[in-house]
């Protein structure tokens, strides 16, 4: 038996008259890879700002390690927030910082730590992602869209972390790279131990990295189970996802939203 | 009936809505200014933004304004018979110290500072970067919005302070080699009225306005909506209300130094 690491109870966030998450329960076991995944605007990155707090939802409990996320202390927040690495959508690096103080900035920004260690630090957990040491003064403007990932993953996986959060991390970008980012991933999830969710339309993306899927639909959890079973479901909307097909329920949603 | 009441209703309460969430970012930005860490780095950066590249537009904006009131008070003194040379000097000195100085230099860094502090700001929340800050246990109150209050409200009572100088002194050329005025006259003119507190409320004006211009800057910013319109309206509001918040408190603060 497995210990759950991330437990989400009734789970709700409305937008004005918009109701994204209805009610969400979901269970991430510790050393797990969860991915979620559910047609555009069905609330999959406002799930993962509700763990965590980076949105306040409307009701409902989100535990990490048995310590509540919603309504927590900011000192609370915090320290939940330490066992995170996250990698945003567009990477969400610090234009105005280099490469190695983007990896580093946790500790660059609030520890005494001196420089140099801290570069042959970022160096190494760059020569994880695949970047070579060229790339550490150039600025977040200067690299393509798959090396921003890349860093954003090193950011994420810098401090060594026991969860890692993934929000779309193909999207933008062509087969072959995203085929890269999907193998970095799954090698630091497996390399650290970590307990990670993921964000993604991508079922190639979802295939390689997920141990688990759930998904999202009209702000309900309508299947979860694993990758294995995932091509195997007769539910229409997912089996219309996973599949990829052009007619069913999900056009219909679609259309009418 | 209700329609037409509607609409300043629905006007009224974002209104109400907005200065409340504007009193609370004031609230927790001045909690932040005290409480450390305080990130050098961004303070000295902003300082030299702020302070270093907006001394060209400052200084000429008041050297040019000082040359104004030069020709505008000679022409001016001139209809009443009045002591040019001395009257001259008095009234350029007055009005750069006391209101011009202080004014102009905190419009023009609403114009280039306050702008530029809600794009940037801006950009980094919709670019999730000020997420990101928050994942990476760093309050984005605390590494953002601090250091840039804190050079704004530093920085600009020094601007003023050289601006007041390059002010009098485009008054002084106009005086000298357009208007024939005698330099030691003119300059004895300059200092026989001058009194120390008035320089002294102008660069208090000038802290007030820096504080002012980067509050509203950063939370323009930090409250922008999504995508490019969101961004550029935010740097819009952060010109527009900088400039209108100048203009209150320079009359607030005149009225409460100067009105006996």
């Amino acid at each position: 038996m497995t210990d759950t690491q991330i437990q989400i109870r009734d789970l709700t966030k409305s937008f004005g008259s918009k109701h994204v998450l209805k009610g969400i329960s979901l269970d991430v076991p510790k050393g797990q890879s969860v991915a979620i995944i559910g047609a555009s605007g069905t609330g999959k990155s406002v799930l993962l700002k509700c763990i965590l707090g980076l949105i306040q939802p409307d009701s409902g409990s989100a535990k990490v390690d048995g310590i509540e996320t919603v309504g927590a202390s900011r000192r609370t927040r915090e320290d939940v927030l330490k066992k995170f690495g996250m990698l945003f959508q567009g990477g969400a690096l610090f234009d105005s910082l280099p490469v190695w103080e983007n990896v580093m900035f946790r500790y660059r920004q609030n520890t005494k730590r001196d420089k140099a260690g801290l570069r042959a630090e970022a160096k190494a957990t760059l020569a994880e992602v695949l970047l070579e040491e060229r790339v550490l003064d150039l600025y977040p403007a200067e690299l393509s869209g798959g090396m921003q990932k890349r860093v954003g993953l090193a950011r994420a996986i810098a401090d060594k972390p026991g969860i890692l959060f993934f929000d779309e991390p193909t999207s933008g970008l062509d087969p072959i790279t995203s085929g890269v980012i999907n193998r970095l991933i799954r090698n630091a999830v497996d390399r650290l131990g970590a307990t990670a969710m993921t964000i993604s339309h991508d079922m190639n993306s979802v295939r390689q990295i997920a141990d688990q899927v759930a998904m999202i639909h009209e702000g309900h959890i309508i299947w979860q189970g694993s990758v294995k079973d995932m091509d195997k479901v007769d539910h229409p909307v997912v089996h219309q996802f996973v599949h990829g097909l052009p007619t069913g329920p999900l056009t219909k949603y679609a259309e009418s939203i | 009936m209700v329609q037409v009441l509607q609409i300043p209703g629905r006007a009224a309460l974002g209104m109400l809505s907005e200065m409340g969430r504007l009193s609370l970012f004031v609230g927790q930005a001045l909690i932040w200014l005290i409480r450390p860490p305080w990130y050098g780095r961004q303070i000295l950066r902003q300082l030299i933004d702020i302070g270093y590249y907006s001394l060209p537009v400052v200084g000429l904006t008041t050297m040019f304004s000082g040359m104004v009131i030069a020709l505008q008070s000679y022409t001016g003194t001139e209809r009443f018979s009045a002591e040019g040379e001395t009257s001259v000097a008095t009234v350029v000195v007055l009005i750069i110290t006391r209101e011009l100085g202080p004014v102009l230099a905190g419009l023009m860094v609403a114009g280039r500072i306050g702008a530029a502090m809600a794009a940037e700001i801006g950009t980094m929340r919709v670019t999730d970067q000020i997420d990101a800050l928050d994942t990476l246990s760093t309050r984005p109150m605390q590494y953002l919005i601090a250091p840039r209050v804190i050079a704004g409200t530093i920085c600009l009572p020094f601007l003023v302070l050289i601006g007041d100088i390059i002010g009098v002194f485009g008054g002084y050329v106009i005086a000298i080699y357009q208007l024939g005025f005698s330099p030691s006259v003119y300059l004895a003119g300059t200092l026989e009225f001058l009194e120390p507190f008035d320089v002294i409320i102008g660069l208090v004006k000038a802290a007030v306005f820096g504080f002012t211009v980067a509050i509203m800057g950063c939370y323009f910013g930090y409250h922008s909506g999504r995508g490019a319109e969101g961004v550029g309206r935010a740097t819009t509001n952060a010109v527009v209300y900088s400039a209108i918040m100048i203009l209150i408190f320079d009359f607030m603060i005149t009225g409460f130094a100067f009105v006996r």
